[in-house]
């Protein structure tokens, strides 16, 4: 067995997790895509998602889990997330309103529908997503951080 | 709508990309934060008296986000109360950012504090700015939780205790205003305040809005920091960064408490006596057991944070009385009490950048060697003590003038027993920090960089010439307006709602 199998959970939960990890990942970003069209939508997709690197990082440990998604690269995620949803809503003056959707709302119940509420839903999925595996990054580092010094 | 209304979003919009833009890029350009820090809280003050200019000319202005129309979409509502109150809190943040500069040297990842200030200041001005009943919900989560994290910034073991203690009395108290909404939403079945006001003036008189009041004076009442909801403030208010503890202070308890209070009262479910009885009473008990825990405290901002349960006292007694007097009395010492509580919160932050300590009787004759500190202090003491000709003064005078109209003797003769208790607690401070004789450990002390004094100067001269808010062409520009949409009650709603149509 490698040094990278020392650590994480069994042989059966990785397995199972190499299995399913990309799925979740992948259901996470349908569910992000068509949220203007069934239920679910940014936060729903983005919490999605960083439930499958928190997965990721339950079965393999955190080194695996921090080298597909680093710290610096959450924290510019999660920037740029609001950045881009703040931005959105200022471009609605291009219409004449704050918010405005500016862009052509298209045919219902398609996929490029719905005018600036699929991007959205990317921004905020950014955001939250980012957000809610910063925050499991951070707690796991402090638990870390403890034991080290005791 | 006119082209002008197009500033409204940006009280919020303004203050979101400065705090956004400052956590994407600090990490590259370090000298980034403090500029942007000080530049975003500039605009927004240039941006709110604008905003009391339009409102003088034009009275009201509703802006729908989105372009959807009212009663579904989100109005934003800018009326002479809401530019009252942010100038106010932009003023205050302006300050603190500039006194920010140098004090937050001490601490690490600057950037962070600049980024959850400006969280702050958004929630802040949000809740000021809407028009919608579960938008300023939202608003005062952001404000509050980004409050929480600044109160724990230091990260010492006192501090986490006190943001953990705020952060559960203030979700318990976000948790009574949500219950209330959701009271008020499924009685009235809309969000939009002034739709609400309207509505509940058509249904019969019912025992909700009992209920709801009384859930709100709760949960708005625990963000005030009115007495029997008070215990959080005294923890969380001197564990803050000084600059944080002027902010919170000064303006958030202000904006997300009694701003809320005031607006919900009286302009959407509408005041009546028990109501005015009940405010009276409770900002009484505030200012009496506010002052008494002050008097004997050591710890120079915990005595801060007490008198400012003392000083909130006072102005919810002048909103509970209820007449024209009272309440611009009332508004006009939230405006006071703003600029000086800030002020000397950012006076005891000198102190600690100076001394490392906050404890009064570890100081003494701290004048000689800081004249800044020393001479603005001595003014914002007096000024709060209510010393004539400082801000102070009038407004506390007006409070109990209105008190004595009302026919209310003793809440009047509790104000002016209390203002007297006030004046010995600052001359204490005075007399064991700043006069007598300079101990020898203090001989090297120096006087604190330029950004902070020029911050606390400013205050100073704030609350010099604060007294010609009163004189009538001013007091018609800013304070009149404002306690005119107050006692204007539910003709808010008709206002906003004609406006519209």
């Amino acid at each position: 067995m490698s040094r990278e199998h020392g650590k994480g959970m069994s042989l059966i939960v990785k397995t199972v997790t190499r299995l399913t990890v990309g799925l979740i990942l992948l259901y996470g970003i349908y569910i992000v895509l068509h949220g203007h069209l069934s239920p679910g939508g940014g936060f729903a997709g983005g919490v999605i998602i960083a439930l499958s690197f928190i997965h990721l990082m339950l079965a393999y440990g955190k080194e695996i889990a921090l080298k597909k998604l680093s710290k610096p690269i959450l924290s510019l995620f999660e920037s740029i997330g609001a950045i881009t949803f703040l931005s959105i809503a200022l471009l609605g003056f291009s219409g004449g309103y704050f918010f405005l959707n500016f862009i052509s709302k298209g045919k219902p119940f398609k996929l490029f529908s719905a005018g600036i509420i699929p991007f959205c839903n990317i921004a905020i999925c950014l955001k939250v997503g980012a957000g809610l595996f910063a925050i499991f990054v951070v707690l796991v580092l402090l638990k870390f951080d403890a034991e080290n010094k005791e | 709508m006119t082209p002008t209304s197009h500033i409204i979003p940006l009280f919020v919009a303004v203050s979101l990309a400065g705090a956004f833009l400052i956590s994407l890029t600090a990490k590259k350009l370090k000298w980034l934060p403090d500029i942007m820090g000080s530049l975003t809280t500039l605009i927004l003050l240039v941006l709110s008296i604008v905003a009391v200019y339009m409102t003088n000319k034009q009275g009201t202005f509703v802006y729908n986000a989105g372009n959807w129309k009212l009663p579904s979409g989100i109005s934003l509502v800018l009326d002479p109360l809401t530019s009252f109150m942010l100038v106010t809190i932009n003023l205050i943040a302006f300050l603190t950012a500039v006194y920010s500069v140098n004090y937050m040297e001490r601490f690490t990842s600057k950037w962070k504090f600049y980024t959850l200030f400006l969280l702050m200041l958004a929630g802040m001005n949000g809740v000021v700015i809407t028009g919608d009943m579960f938008n300023l919900f939202v608003f005062l989560e952001i404000a509050a939780v980004a409050s929480y994290a600044l109160v724990a910034f230091g990260t010492e073991k006192h501090e986490l205790e006190a943001a953990f203690k705020y952060a559960v009395m203030g979700t318990v108290g976000s948790l009574f205003i949500l219950i209330g909404i959701v009271f008020l939403y499924s009685y009235t079945s809309t969000l939009n305040m002034a739709d609400m006001a309207q509505i509940l003036l058509q249904k019969p008189k019912a025992n909700l809005t009992l209920i709801v009041s009384v859930l709100f004076l709760m949960g708005f009442g625990l963000k005030a920091a009115m007495v029997p909801f008070h215990a959080w403030l005294p923890d969380a208010h001197p564990s803050a960064p000084a600059p944080i503890s002027a902010m919170l202070s000064g303006v958030l308890i202000k904006s997300l408490g009694i701003y809320t209070l005031c607006r919900i009262f009286y302009n959407v479910l509408g005041i009546n006596s028990s109501l005015s009885s009940i405010l009276m009473f409770l900002g009484t008990l505030s200012m009496i057991i506010g002052g008494l825990l002050a008097i004997g405290q050591w710890d120079f901002k915990r005595l801060l944070a007490y008198s400012s349960i003392s000083q909130v006292g006072y102005i919810i007694l002048g909103i509970g009385l209820g007449t024209p007097l009272g309440i611009a009395a009332a508004l006009f010492h939230l405006f006071n009490h703003s600029v000086f509580k800030s002020l000397l919160f950012l006076n005891s932050g000198a102190l600690e950048y100076a001394t490392g300590t906050r404890d009064l009787r570890e100081m003494g004759g701290l004048t000689q060697k800081m004249p800044v500190t020393g001479t603005t202090n001595f003014i914002a003491s007096m000024s709060i003590a209510g010393i004539p000709p400082l801000n102070g003064f009038w407004s506390k005078l007006l409070i109990i003038i209105a008190a004595v109209q009302a026919n209310r003797y003793g809440y009047a003769l509790c104000a002016v027993l209390i203002s007297i208790l006030t004046l010995a607690m600052y001359i204490k401070v005075l007399k064991f920090a700043f006069l007598g004789r300079l101990k020898e450990k203090w001989n090297k002390v120096k006087e604190i960089p330029r950004f902070m004094s020029l911050a606390m100067v400013i205050l100073a001269f704030i609350c010099i010439i604060g007294g010609i808010l009163l004189i009538p062409n001013i007091s018609n520009i800013f304070l009149k307006p404002a306690s005119d949409i107050l006692m204007g009650g539910k003709n808010y709603a008709s206002i906003i709602l004609e406006g519209i149509q």
